[in-house]
Protein backbone atom coordinates (compact mmCIF):
# COMPACT_ATOMS: atom_id res chain seq x y z
CA UNK A 1 0.00 0.00 0.00
CA UNK A 2 1.50 3.34 -0.94
CA UNK A 3 1.55 6.31 1.36
CA UNK A 4 -1.20 8.18 -0.44
CA UNK A 5 -3.70 5.38 -0.05
CA UNK A 6 -2.73 4.95 3.58
CA UNK A 7 -3.31 8.64 4.25
CA UNK A 8 -6.72 8.43 2.58
CA UNK A 9 -7.76 5.59 4.84
CA UNK A 10 -6.51 7.41 7.93
CA UNK A 11 -8.38 10.56 6.94
CA UNK A 12 -11.56 8.62 6.37
CA UNK A 13 -11.41 6.90 9.73
CA UNK A 14 -10.36 9.71 12.06
CA UNK A 15 -13.48 11.01 13.80
CA UNK A 16 -14.20 14.49 12.55
CA UNK A 17 -14.71 17.10 15.26
CA UNK A 18 -17.77 19.05 14.37
CA UNK A 19 -16.23 22.43 14.93
CA UNK A 20 -19.22 24.46 13.79
CA UNK A 21 -21.39 22.83 16.43
CA UNK A 22 -18.64 23.22 19.05
CA UNK A 23 -18.27 26.90 18.20
CA UNK A 24 -22.01 27.53 18.50
CA UNK A 25 -22.16 25.73 21.85
CA UNK A 26 -19.17 27.76 23.09
CA UNK A 27 -20.82 30.98 21.88
CA UNK A 28 -24.17 30.27 23.53
CA UNK A 29 -22.82 28.99 26.85
CA UNK A 30 -20.12 31.64 27.05
CA UNK A 31 -22.64 34.34 26.23
CA UNK A 32 -25.09 33.04 28.82
CA UNK A 33 -22.31 33.08 31.40
CA UNK A 34 -21.53 36.69 30.48
CA UNK A 35 -25.16 37.78 30.81
CA UNK A 36 -25.58 35.93 34.11
CA UNK A 37 -22.46 37.62 35.48
CA UNK A 38 -23.89 40.99 34.48
CA UNK A 39 -27.10 40.12 36.34
CA UNK A 40 -25.08 39.03 39.37
CA UNK A 41 -23.03 42.24 39.18
CA UNK A 42 -26.21 44.35 39.33
CA UNK A 43 -27.60 42.25 42.20
CA UNK A 44 -24.37 42.71 44.16
CA UNK A 45 -24.26 46.47 43.63
CA UNK A 46 -27.93 46.64 44.70
CA UNK A 47 -27.63 44.39 47.76
CA UNK A 48 -24.33 45.64 49.13
CA UNK A 49 -24.60 49.18 47.73
CA UNK A 50 -21.21 48.87 46.04
CA UNK A 51 -19.96 50.73 42.95
CA UNK A 52 -19.83 48.69 39.72
CA UNK A 53 -16.06 48.19 39.90
CA UNK A 54 -16.12 46.52 43.31
CA UNK A 55 -19.14 44.38 42.51
CA UNK A 56 -17.30 43.29 39.36
CA UNK A 57 -14.51 41.96 41.57
CA UNK A 58 -17.13 40.20 43.71
CA UNK A 59 -18.61 38.53 40.62
CA UNK A 60 -15.16 37.25 39.61
CA UNK A 61 -14.59 35.95 43.15
CA UNK A 62 -17.95 34.17 43.10
CA UNK A 63 -17.11 32.44 39.82
CA UNK A 64 -13.68 31.40 41.13
CA UNK A 65 -15.22 29.93 44.28
CA UNK A 66 -17.95 28.07 42.40
CA UNK A 67 -15.59 26.59 39.82
CA UNK A 68 -13.04 25.56 42.48
CA UNK A 69 -15.74 23.69 44.39
CA UNK A 70 -17.15 22.11 41.21
CA UNK A 71 -13.64 21.03 40.21
CA UNK A 72 -13.00 19.46 43.60
CA UNK A 73 -16.31 17.58 43.35
CA UNK A 74 -15.34 16.30 39.91
CA UNK A 75 -18.27 17.96 38.13
CA UNK A 76 -16.26 20.57 36.26
CA UNK A 77 -14.43 18.15 33.95
CA UNK A 78 -17.67 16.63 32.70
CA UNK A 79 -19.02 20.12 32.08
CA UNK A 80 -15.89 21.10 30.14
CA UNK A 81 -16.17 18.10 27.83
CA UNK A 82 -19.71 19.23 27.04
CA UNK A 83 -19.31 22.99 26.57
CA UNK A 84 -15.55 23.15 25.78
CA UNK A 85 -13.98 26.62 25.66
CA UNK A 86 -16.99 28.34 27.23
CA UNK A 87 -15.67 27.30 30.64
CA UNK A 88 -11.92 27.38 29.92
CA UNK A 89 -11.71 30.98 28.69
CA UNK A 90 -13.68 32.68 31.48
CA UNK A 91 -11.93 33.08 34.83
CA UNK A 92 -13.47 29.72 35.79
CA UNK A 93 -10.76 27.99 33.76
CA UNK A 94 -8.05 29.71 35.79
CA UNK A 95 -9.54 28.52 39.09
CA UNK A 96 -10.14 25.08 37.62
CA UNK A 97 -6.51 24.65 36.56
CA UNK A 98 -5.26 25.55 40.04
CA UNK A 99 -7.66 23.35 41.97
CA UNK A 100 -7.19 20.37 39.67
CA UNK A 101 -3.39 20.69 39.84
CA UNK A 102 -3.53 20.92 43.64
CA UNK A 103 -5.74 17.83 43.88
CA UNK A 104 -3.75 15.86 41.35
CA UNK A 105 -0.39 16.31 43.08
CA UNK A 106 -1.75 16.07 46.61
CA UNK A 107 -0.24 12.59 47.06
CA UNK A 108 3.29 13.92 46.52
CA UNK A 109 3.16 16.00 49.68
CA UNK A 110 2.23 19.46 50.84
CA UNK A 111 5.33 21.28 49.62
CA UNK A 112 6.68 19.20 46.74
CA UNK A 113 3.21 18.18 45.60
CA UNK A 114 0.65 20.92 46.09
CA UNK A 115 3.14 23.72 46.65
CA UNK A 116 5.28 23.31 43.58
CA UNK A 117 2.55 22.21 41.19
CA UNK A 118 -0.38 24.49 42.02
CA UNK A 119 0.75 27.05 39.42
CA UNK A 120 1.61 24.44 36.83
CA UNK A 121 -1.10 25.59 34.40
CA UNK A 122 -2.15 28.93 35.88
CA UNK A 123 1.51 29.97 35.90
CA UNK A 124 1.60 30.52 32.14
CA UNK A 125 -1.31 32.96 32.41
CA UNK A 126 0.43 34.97 35.12
CA UNK A 127 3.84 34.77 33.43
CA UNK A 128 2.72 36.01 30.02
CA UNK A 129 0.37 38.51 31.60
CA UNK A 130 3.14 40.10 33.66
CA UNK A 131 5.76 40.00 30.90
CA UNK A 132 3.43 41.59 28.35
CA UNK A 133 2.28 44.23 30.84
CA UNK A 134 5.89 45.22 31.56
CA UNK A 135 6.59 45.56 27.84
CA UNK A 136 3.34 47.37 27.03
CA UNK A 137 3.58 49.54 30.15
CA UNK A 138 7.10 50.71 29.34
CA UNK A 139 6.03 51.34 25.73
CA UNK A 140 3.09 53.42 26.89
CA UNK A 141 5.24 55.37 29.35
CA UNK A 142 7.68 56.15 26.53
CA UNK A 143 4.91 57.14 24.09
CA UNK A 144 2.70 59.19 26.40
CA UNK A 145 5.33 60.19 28.95
CA UNK A 146 3.32 59.01 31.93
CA UNK B 1 -28.76 46.54 26.59
CA UNK B 2 -25.69 45.69 28.65
CA UNK B 3 -26.98 42.12 28.92
CA UNK B 4 -27.02 41.76 25.14
CA UNK B 5 -23.52 43.20 24.76
CA UNK B 6 -22.30 41.01 27.63
CA UNK B 7 -23.75 37.97 25.89
CA UNK B 8 -22.26 38.90 22.52
CA UNK B 9 -18.78 39.78 23.80
CA UNK B 10 -18.32 36.84 26.18
CA UNK B 11 -19.83 34.44 23.66
CA UNK B 12 -17.63 35.75 20.86
CA UNK B 13 -14.44 35.40 22.92
CA UNK B 14 -15.35 31.82 23.86
CA UNK B 15 -16.25 31.01 20.25
CA UNK B 16 -12.95 32.32 18.90
CA UNK B 17 -11.12 30.25 21.52
CA UNK B 18 -13.12 27.16 20.58
CA UNK B 19 -12.34 27.66 16.88
CA UNK B 20 -8.63 28.02 17.67
CA UNK B 21 -8.70 24.87 19.83
CA UNK B 22 -10.50 22.82 17.18
CA UNK B 23 -8.56 23.94 14.13
CA UNK B 24 -4.99 24.22 15.42
CA UNK B 25 -2.74 22.14 17.62
CA UNK B 26 -2.72 24.74 20.41
CA UNK B 27 -3.76 23.57 23.89
CA UNK B 28 -6.03 25.49 26.30
CA UNK B 29 -2.85 26.69 28.04
CA UNK B 30 -1.63 28.34 24.83
CA UNK B 31 -5.00 29.91 24.12
CA UNK B 32 -5.45 31.41 27.59
CA UNK B 33 -1.89 32.82 27.48
CA UNK B 34 -2.54 34.38 24.07
CA UNK B 35 -5.82 35.86 25.27
CA UNK B 36 -4.22 37.42 28.34
CA UNK B 37 -1.63 39.11 26.13
CA UNK B 38 -4.39 40.30 23.76
CA UNK B 39 -6.35 41.70 26.71
CA UNK B 40 -3.30 43.61 27.92
CA UNK B 41 -2.58 44.85 24.39
CA UNK B 42 -6.15 46.11 23.95
CA UNK B 43 -5.84 48.13 27.12
CA UNK B 44 -2.59 49.91 26.27
CA UNK B 45 -4.64 52.94 25.26
CA UNK B 46 -7.79 52.12 27.21
CA UNK B 47 -9.71 50.29 24.48
CA UNK B 48 -10.68 47.45 26.78
CA UNK B 49 -12.08 49.97 29.26
CA UNK B 50 -14.55 51.02 26.58
CA UNK B 51 -15.56 47.39 26.02
CA UNK B 52 -16.12 47.03 29.79
CA UNK B 53 -18.27 50.15 29.66
CA UNK B 54 -20.59 48.54 27.11
CA UNK B 55 -20.42 44.82 27.92
CA UNK B 56 -20.15 45.13 31.72
CA UNK B 57 -19.46 41.83 33.43
CA UNK B 58 -19.42 40.12 30.04
CA UNK B 59 -16.02 41.74 29.50
CA UNK B 60 -14.80 41.13 33.07
CA UNK B 61 -15.34 37.36 33.02
CA UNK B 62 -13.13 36.21 30.09
CA UNK B 63 -9.42 35.73 30.79
CA UNK B 64 -8.68 38.73 28.53
CA UNK B 65 -9.84 40.88 31.45
CA UNK B 66 -6.94 39.47 33.49
CA UNK B 67 -4.45 41.16 31.17
CA UNK B 68 -6.60 44.28 31.17
CA UNK B 69 -6.66 44.45 34.98
CA UNK B 70 -2.89 43.84 35.19
CA UNK B 71 -2.01 46.73 32.89
CA UNK B 72 -4.74 48.89 34.39
CA UNK B 73 -3.36 48.53 37.93
CA UNK B 74 0.20 49.03 36.66
CA UNK B 75 -0.61 52.20 34.73
CA UNK B 76 -2.70 53.65 37.57
CA UNK B 77 0.24 53.43 39.96
CA UNK B 78 2.70 54.47 37.26
CA UNK B 79 0.81 57.73 36.82
CA UNK B 80 1.58 58.69 40.42
CA UNK B 81 4.91 56.93 41.09
CA UNK B 82 6.48 56.97 37.63
CA UNK B 83 8.04 53.88 36.02
CA UNK B 84 8.50 52.22 39.43
CA UNK B 85 4.73 52.14 39.75
CA UNK B 86 4.62 49.41 37.11
CA UNK B 87 6.10 46.96 39.58
CA UNK B 88 4.10 48.27 42.55
CA UNK B 89 0.67 48.25 41.01
CA UNK B 90 0.72 45.34 38.59
CA UNK B 91 -1.23 42.95 40.83
CA UNK B 92 -3.32 45.61 42.54
CA UNK B 93 -6.63 44.78 40.87
CA UNK B 94 -6.12 41.05 40.32
CA UNK B 95 -4.86 40.23 43.81
CA UNK B 96 -8.37 39.42 45.05
CA UNK B 97 -8.93 36.85 42.31
CA UNK B 98 -5.49 35.24 42.48
CA UNK B 99 -5.37 35.01 46.28
CA UNK B 100 -8.87 33.55 46.55
CA UNK B 101 -8.07 31.03 43.79
CA UNK B 102 -4.88 29.96 45.64
CA UNK B 103 -6.63 29.73 48.99
CA UNK B 104 -9.66 27.85 47.66
CA UNK B 105 -7.48 25.44 45.68
CA UNK B 106 -5.30 24.69 48.72
CA UNK B 107 -8.14 24.18 51.20
CA UNK B 108 -10.17 22.05 48.77
CA UNK B 109 -7.11 19.95 47.95
CA UNK B 110 -6.54 19.37 51.67
CA UNK B 111 -10.06 18.24 52.49
CA UNK B 112 -11.08 16.40 49.31
CA UNK B 113 -9.63 13.48 47.37
CA UNK B 114 -8.97 13.61 43.61
CA UNK B 115 -11.62 11.87 41.50
CA UNK B 116 -10.83 10.42 38.13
Amino acid sequence: MDKKKYKEIVDRNTPKENYVKNAIIAFLVGGALGSLSELLLRCYSLWFELPRKESGVLVVLTLILISSILTACGVFDTLVTKVKAALIIPITGFAHSMTSAALEYKNEGLVLGIGSNIFKLAGTVILYGVVSVYIFGILRLIVTGG
Amino acid sequence: MTYVYAFLFCGLVCMIAQLILDNTKLTPGHVTSIFVVIGAALDIFGLYDKIVLYAGAGALIPITSFGHLLIHGAMDTASTLGPLGLAFGIFELTSAGISLAIFAAFVLALILKPRH
